[in-house]
């Protein structure tokens, strides 16, 4: 049997770009593997996906060194659409990639193309409708599906064409843990019931490791290593917490799944089992538990669809909350109305302003200070919907799902300047913060061409410009590698320990477990859960953390915990096995400097 | 099956009757092709601009609306019917507005009397201010509802007929056209999406900035928007196989391109001239035949070369055969009655008089209402997908803060 894919000494140079993206990169994926394609954001993981069925360079310009040969067609003869019939392309955005507007029509457009007859084309639609689980859709106008339901019919309509190769670029990345769960269930079954090849990149590995047949791991000078995913996870730039625990206790070969993991954590459990977790990080010794914003009887309806259902919340200063739940439970309505800007059809909000923002605004207002001073008024108190945006933002910050709609100018140190002039900052802060977040982007640069993650640093630091008292963050990790999620932990934690409240929504579990001192999860527009982070997560069985699954039932979240639980006997007894020598270097991968 | 007949009489009273295996079958939901709508709303247009009687137009008002009533589905489209309606209504107070200001002024009956504004004498046909008599009046007034019946013959076919269905069932060689038009039209709810994000998003930058400076600060993100999602889009149609058709020599592609543009044409001035009821009868149908006969043939050389299939095409039966004719059926009459009678389709001003009703053409536009029963019940998207688990409608609207 033929390779499904075989790169041969590829590189691929875009056009102005100093560095090639990809260097001398030789891979063989067989017919039926899975194989996982990691590496940091900008390794050229895309690109390298994009090189398979020839958008790269056919479509995005730039050279091709070498030779790509797709079950045996090379892509220097054939364009994209001519490996149509062989290969199927899922994107990042489903929605994006879509040209008609029902399910049924768009399962039908990749065979329309291919000039497959009627009848055949008739029943493939039925196939996978009924392979994929999207019967029930099959008239739904695609812009009113869910995000996972989106991105199945994007997958079946690549299946329609019945390709041999399938490529998908982050497949999951905008999905909560659920439906995350039910696409790669999907693809899982192609390549075990269809001998599909699947070639995917993914930032949670953590997700998909397990699956894998054969892993590609992208270094930063854009080498290829390609092997089993056991041997590659040993020295790979980024590594979910099961291989990182497995590093730490020193396990050969390494754990890929929970189940792997279990199996061999009994030593482990017996080390931990004298320690406790201890607290989570260390807390301002003021200002931790006063209230900072208080929200009741909150309701955000659209027509009939309530998405907020009455719900009241306090978010404390110095404190940490995560908001979790399935997508479209109500948690960007909900941030949206904290911040104001939003709708909100009943409730209030009052966040309880520190000194600093009362002068602030009261400077801007003209309000005259007595009135808004917490002295004469306890508590002092404003609602950020009925103020100026201006003055809103100085009490709540938010920092939207797509951060790329608050820039609108070509410069980085342009967008900076804007910021201190919107906020009435001192000259240079906003360029001060962002250094602190971001260290190392060139003011001159253009905000398009900035990474997911520096664009996430920027427009934090326009809305930190502002100085407000609470910052929202909507899902803030998408897109975004473990280091980069590193970096925006110690960023939350920092603002954090200043007495700033901080609420974030996500999907990412790993991120909560790591960063947020509570969690707070909604369903249907209503909360379910609002707790400690560790009462929260541990419990439930889509949102637990991979470290908590392996070590239930100890108490642990993550592998910072575990480390620091540790680390200190190691030093104490002074006591060298294999396994501490392990866990003392990799301290070093584990906690950025 | 005989005895279900028979015992019709019997069940009536209790449960309800079974209808007919023929019965049911016309029953069937499902779309009439669009080309079948079109056909029916323009031949209502067409006999719309034949006459200013009031009484016709009011009729085939009121058929145009019976029909988009009884046979629109519940897709957004179908709902934009009353705005054609209102546009109508719209029309008809600027044409009066017009004459009032501008137009010229006839007939015995003083309406309103305002001061004119003396005109030099090349200025003839218009007259700023001036006397208002009711003749005149009513002739802008009968001018402007046959203008709004025109645009609601258009609006009732909008309403029936799925725009992008119709594009669908473009011939091969207009297969690239369509596919621009459709992709074009689900950009246009995208772009609302993103300026409304983008102008809430300077909210939060506490930019509230209005007027023109304004609209570059939106601008840009929006327009960046629609690039990276042009640029995403083009190339997931182009690795989904569009574009894969063989090229065509260039001797084929002049051949199409000088027979459609020669169709296209004579069928401009065809049409012009079935509009137009002064202008002479060689210009009417038989060069709108002429016209369509070699725009037809232009597209069949030209659609040669495009190697694609359609999915689930729309059927042309009986009944889009007889929807069609009963457009044609009020064209027919009131050509019929514009040869015979044509005093008939005009509303008489001098002397002002009621309207004649003239048989034929009435017959015939009511004709044209039988669309709403000849045609079948538009498939209904709400009653054919049963509530899922988790209606995701739900879920999208509760995410409109972040689309």
């Amino acid at each position: 049997m033929s390779p499904a894919i075989v790169f041969e000494r590829v590189s691929i140079t875009y056009p102005d770009a100093p560095h090639p993206a990809l260097t001398a990169v030789d891979l063989t994926v067989e017919e039926g593997e899975l194989c996982l394609v990691v590496g940091r954001t900008g390794s050229g993981k895309s690109t390298l996906l994009g090189a398979v069925n020839g958008l790269v360079p056919h479509f995005t310009g730039g050279t091709l060194q070498g030779s790509v040969r797709l079950l045996g067609r090379d892509t220097r003869e054939h364009r994209p659409r001519d490996l149509a019939d062989i290969v199927g392309v899922v994107g990042q955005n489903p929605l994006a990639g879509f040209v008609t507007d029902t399910v049924e029509e768009e399962l039908a457009y990749g065979m329309e193309q291919l000039a497959l007859a009627p009848d055949v084309m008739r029943k493939r639609v039925e196939e996978t409708l009924d392979l994929l689980g999207l019967a029930d859709l099959r008239h739904r106008p695609l812009r009113d599906l869910s995000g996972g339901q989106q991105q199945r019919v994007a997958i079946g309509s690549v299946l329609t064409t019945h390709p041999r190769v399938l490529v998908l670029d982050e497949p999951t990345s905008a999905l909560d843990p659920t439906a995350a769960e039910e696409v790669l269930a999907a693809i899982t079954r192609l390549v075990h019931d269809l001998g599909v090849t699947v070639m995917l990149a993914e930032h949670r590995i953590e997700r998909v490791l397990q699956y894998a047949d054969r892993m590609v791991h992208l270094s930063s000078d854009g080498r290829a290593e390609s092997g089993p995913p056991a041997e590659l996870m040993v020295t790979s730039s980024v590594a979910p917490p099961v291989v990182e625990l497995g590093r730490l206790a020193g396990w050969t070969p390494l754990p890929l799944s929970v189940r792997d993991a279990r199996r061999r954590v009994g030593p482990l459990r017996e080390r931990l089992s004298h320690c406790a977790p201890q607290p989570r990080r260390r807390r301002p010794s003021d200002g931790i538990g006063v209230p900072a914003l208080r929200a009741r009887g909150i309701v955000v309806r659209y027509g009939e669809v309530v998405a907020v259902n009455d719900i009241d919340l306090t978010l404390r200063t110095g404190e940490v909350t995560a908001l979790m739940g399935r997508n479209g439970s109500g948690k960007s309505s909900l941030l949206w109305a904290l911040q104001g800007s939003g709708r909100r059809d009943r409730g209030r909000v009052a966040v309880v302003a520190g000194r600093e923002v009362v002068s602030d605004v009261d400077l801007r207002a003209g309000i005259a200070p007595a009135t808004l001073n917490p002295a004469t008024l306890d508590p002092a108190t404003l609602d950020p919907a009925t103020l100026d945006p201006a003055q809103g933002r100085q009490l709540v910050g938010l920092v939207p799902h797509e951060p790329g709609d608050l820039l609108y100018l070509d410069t980085v140190v342009g967008e900076c300047e804007r910021a201190d002039n919107e906020s009435r900052a001192n000259a240079g802060s906003c360029a001060y913060l962002l250094e602190r977040i971001a260290p190392g982007i060139a003011p001159s640069q253009h905000p398009r061409d900035l990474s997911e993650g520096q664009r996430l640093a920027l427009v934090i630091a326009v809305q930190l410009s502002a100085d407000p008292a609470v910052l929202l963050l909507d899902e803030p990790t998408r897109g975004l590698d473990y280091g980069a999620k590193r970096r925006l932990r110690d960023v939350v934690h920092e603002l954090a320990d200043r007495g700033c409240a901080v609420l974030l929504s996500t999907h990412d579990v790993e991120f909560v477990a790591d960063t947020a001192d509570r969690v707070v999860v909604l369903a249907d527009g209503e909360v379910v859960a609002d707790g400690p982070t560790a009462d929260v997560i541990v419990s439930s069985p889509a949102f637990a953390p991979q470290v908590a699954k392996i070590l239930s039932p100890q108490p642990w979240l993550t592998v910072r915990d575990v480390q620091a639980a540790l680390a200190p006997r190691t030093a104490t007894s002074g006591a060298s096995t294999s396994a501490s020598s392990t866990s003392a270097s990799s301290t070093s991968t584990v906690t950025p400097s | 099956m005989t005895s279900t007949t028979t015992s019709w009489g019997s069940r009536r009273q209790g449960s309800p009757t079974r209808p007919s295996v023929r019965q049911r079958a016309r029953r069937l939901p499902r779309g009439l092709h669009p080309g079948a709508w079109w056909l029916w709303a323009i031949s209502l247009a067409v006999a719309a601009s034949r006459t200013t009687n009031p009484l016709l137009l009011a009729i085939m008002l009121a058929v145009t609306s019976l029909v988009v009533v009884a046979r629109r589905g519940d897709a957004p489209w179908a709902r934009a019917y009353r705005l054609y309606l209102v546009l109508g209504a719209v029309i008809i107070v600027l044409r009066v507005l017009l004459h009032v200001a501008v137009g010229f002024k006839y007939g015995d009956h003083v309406l309103l009397r305002l001061p004119e504004v003396p005109l030099p004498g090349w200025a003839a046909g218009i007259q700023v201010g001036g006397t208002v008599y009711v003749e005149g009046l009513l002739g802008a007034v009968f001018q402007g509802l046959r203008l709004a019946t025109l645009i609601a013959c258009i609006g009732a076919a909008n309403a029936l007929a799925n725009p992008k269905r119709l594009l669908r069932a473009l011939p091969g060689a207009l297969h690239e056209i369509g596919v621009a038009f459709v992709v074009s039209l689900t950009v246009a709810p995208q772009l609302a999406d993103s300026v409304h994000r983008v102008r809430r998003a300077r909210r939060l930058r506490g930019d509230t900035v209005r007027g023109i400076r304004a609209v570059g600060r939106i601008a840009m993100p929006v327009l960046q928007d629609a690039l990276d999602r042009s640029i995403l889009l083009a190339a997931a149609m182009d690795s989904r196989g569009y574009g894969r058709s063989v090229q065509a020599p260039p001797r084929t592609r002049h051949t199409s391109g000088a027979l459609v543009l020669t169709g296209l044409m004579a069928t401009c001035i065809g049409t012009f001239g079935l509009l137009d009821a002064q202008s002479a009868t060689v210009l009417g149908l038989p060069a709108l035949l002429t016209g369509l006969v070699l725009a037809a043939a232009g597209m069949g050389v030209g659609g040669q070369r495009v190697r694609r299939s359609t999915y689930r095409p729309d059927p042309w039966r009986a009944p889009e055969w007889a929807t069609a004719t009963c457009g044609l059926a009020a064209v027919a009459a009131m050509l019929w009655v514009g040869y015979t009678d044509p005093s008939a389709l005009t509303a008489p001003l001098q002397p002002l008089a009621v309207p004649a009703l003239p048989l034929v053409a009435t017959a015939g536009i009511l004709a044209a209402g039988l669309a709403a029963i000849v045609s079948p019940v538009p498939l209904s998207t709400a009653s054919t997908t049963p509530i899922p688990v988790s209606p995701p409608v739900t879920e999208r609207a509760q995410e409109r803060p972040r689309p």
